[in-house]
């Protein structure tokens, strides 16, 4: 057992990682180096690191079009992340995936997903995998509250709960779903649904990393009893737009004071009181050298060739034709 | 429908079923999954739940979307699942699970994971009274999307193909036609062979005229050829795989005749037809133009028995194209 300061020094750092690492994607993807935009992480920063405190290195996770969090906390390299970013052959899917899809798959990154809702149902099926070979795997799939309109992550809580699957729905509720309010998109409660597939669900805050450490502990647990599924709801609030994009066209769908009330709850500025300034200054600085280690990395990481545009297409043989036939 | 169809009955459906006990006997990584699979409704999985066991043979409940990503996900982690689906038109259904999933997961990732799932559409095309919703041939759009497509069109190649497509690393799409199922009146020969995924086969040699035909029109193009033999000698080229397409095999056939008819039972517009005779024009040297028959653009099968007939190729279509680029350049 971590001691309490070990503990909350560990989720800082988590936490700390992904909101330097993002702030740089921001500006890189807002100046153009980073094409295509990214779907900021910032603010939910407590969500990723307090769940993925919880899972080693052989429990898996699904993420989202807002990934970089995910795949952070769960221990990928900020600098193959970042040269992913930027589409260099030194990415994880080098240079295939982008902000969207990228992914150490290692690390029991069953993928970030372009689609929403759709990490779910393959997070089912690993957890399946997982369970028929006796392991004590967990599967933890990430979501938004937008996701919880889709068809197709109802289902699959409907197949993790018939089988008893050893896996951990986590909605990540940020209130928008890109601009629809929650209240204006989803009936009844997200908790209350799980619970009616018969799934225990929790719901925390998910601005105190340590509450969502400690609800995740809990379920995770039950995970591995083989309790069947479980269900986490964090209550989180993203401080940025949905997109970079939305950011340089200046697009505001949400009332200004309502972000600025978010943003006083900072779950990074909450913990770091708690730690004291020098402890937060260390981290801190050690943080920004990693960073600006990882860009300098990436901004000199080789493109792919043009001639493998489609190389790894198919994983086995299958001759494909050229679009033209010169 | 319990344990193996009776022995009297042994065609394209058993050979399927056999494919499916040889390839689970065989790999302890493959299960299966989708509906009714347990009883073996279709007949294709009898006798599987009762050999292998409900740890891998899952009945799944009506969920297909779940259940076709949840095959990608046990995919990913090392199973080789076989996803049954007794209508072809579900596939609309999963497309997304299949083509924007599934399928883009190995370039998507760099290479990272591969995705061995096998798609087995145990009932595509029409199958006489099913009507709009129960009788399309969709395989097209899977091969126009990149998804390897196979259609066999005997029992050997029902055989041969299902078990390569199980061991193939990709996903992997398998359309048996409805209307060769249930029919014995090609026995399964019980032929052990897996036919590599790609490869064509000429079914019946010939001089004149190529005949592209696939799935149950394979026996439609024979009939054909026996009847025109006084008149000409007509070569059939099966291309088993519709993606990746055996071109080697169709390039080396037309250098031979000059002529090429395709008939195929799907829509006209951006279907197998089409692409075969834009290849054609590009690539091949024709002595008369090339002809398709394929069901009308856009078709919708009505439930009436007569029109459903009149909208699928049959041999009264495929002869009056043969017979017109025979006369093209007479």
């Amino acid at each position: 057992m971590k001691t309490d300061l070990k503990r909350q020094i560990d989720l800082y750092s988590s936490m700390k990682l992904i909101r330097e690492f993002e702030e740089r994607c921001l500006e890189m993807a807002i100046s153009g180096e980073i094409i295509g935009g990214i779907h900021p992480y910032i603010g939910q920063e407590a969500v990723a690191a307090g769940v993925c405190a919880n899972l080693t290195d052989r429990d898996l996770i699904t993420s989202t079009h807002r990934g970089h969090g995910h795949v952070l906390a769960k221990g990928a390299e900020p600098r193959r992340l970042l040269a992913e970013l930027l589409g260099t052959v030194e990415g994880f899917n080098k240079g295939r995936g982008g902000s969207m899809h990228a992914a150490d798959m290692r690390l029991g990154i069953l993928g970030a997903n372009g689609i929403v809702g759709a990490g779910g149902a393959i997070a089912a099926g690993a957890a399946w995998a997982a369970k028929s070979r006796g392991s004590s795997e967990v599967v933890v799939s990430f979501f938004g509250d937008g996701a919880m309109s889709q068809g197709v992550l109802l289902e699959a809580f409907n197949l993790a709960a018939i089988w008893s699957l050893p896996m951990l729905f986590v909605c990540e509720n940020n209130m928008y779903a890109t601009s629809l309010r929650l209240d204006s998109g989803l009936a009844g409660s997200a908790a209350r649904r799980a619970e009616g597939f018969g799934m225990v669900a929790r719901s925390v805050d998910g601005m105190d990393v340590e509450a969502v450490a400690d609800a995740t502990a809990e379920l995770v647990a039950r995970c591995r009893d083989g309790a069947g599924p479980a269900f986490l709801e964090c209550r989180t609030y993203r401080f940025f737009g949905h997109h970079s994009v939305l950011e340089q066209l200046g697009v505001e769908f949400r009332d200004r004071a309502e972000v600025a009330a978010w943003r006083e709850r900072d779950p990074i500025l909450a913990l770091g009181e708690k730690l004291g300034k020098d402890v937060v200054a260390g981290i801190d600085a050690t943080i920004r050298e990693k960073i600006d280690e990882a860009v300098e990395f990436a901004k000199n990481a080789e493109t792919p060739d043009v001639e493998d545009a489609l190389m790894y297409l198919y994983a086995g043989p299958a001759a494909v034709r050229p679009g033209v036939i010169l | 429908m319990s344990g193996l169809p009776d022995p009297a009955d042994f065609g394209y459906l058993h050979a399927l079923n056999r494919a499916m006990h040889a390839e689970m006997a065989a790999d302890e990584t493959v299960f299966l999954l989708g509906e009714d699979v347990g009883v073996g409704a279709s007949g294709v999985t009898a006798g599987l739940l009762t050999r292998f066991g409900p740890e891998r043979v899952l009945d799944t409940p009506l969920s297909e979307q779940s259940f076709t990503s949840f095959g990608t996900g046990a995919a990913m982690s090392g199973r080789r699942p076989v996803i049954e689906f007794q209508i072809s038109s579900l596939i609309y259904l999963v497309f997304e699970q299949i083509v924007n999933q599934a399928h883009k997961f190995s370039l998507m990732t760099g290479g990272q994971v591969r995705v061995p799932v096998t798609y087995l559409i145990s009932g595509t095309g029409s199958r006489y009274g099913w009507a709009g919703q129960h009788s399309d041939n969709p395989y097209s759009l899977l091969a126009h999307a990149g998804v390897k497509t196979v259609v066999p069109g005997r029992p050997e190649d029902a055989y041969g193909l299902l078990r390569a497509a199980i061991q193939d690393p990709d996903p992997v799409a398998v359309f048996a036609p409805s209307a060769l199922l249930e029919s014995t009146a090609v026995p399964d020969p019980g032929s052990e062979e897996i036919v590599p995924l790609g490869t064509a086969n000429v079914v019946r040699e010939g001089s004149d005229l190529t005949v592209v035909a696939v799935g149950q029109c394979v026996g439609t193009a024979l009939e054909v050829a026996d009847r025109l033999s006084d008149r000409a000698d007509l070569e059939i080229v099966d291309p088993r795989t519709v993606y990746p397409f055996d071109w080697d095999c169709l390039r080396k056939s037309v250098g031979k005749t000059g002529r090429l008819v395709v008939i195929d039972d799907s829509n006209r517009m951006c279907g197998l037809g089409a692409e075969v005779l834009a290849t054609a024009a590009e690539e091949f040297d024709l002595v008369a133009p090339p002809r398709r028959v394929s069901r009308p653009d856009g078709t919708v099968i009505p439930y009436s028995l007569a029109l459903d007939r009149a909208l699928v190729p049959g041999a009264e279509q495929l002869t009056k194209a043969v017979e017109a680029v025979l006369a093209a350049d007479d």
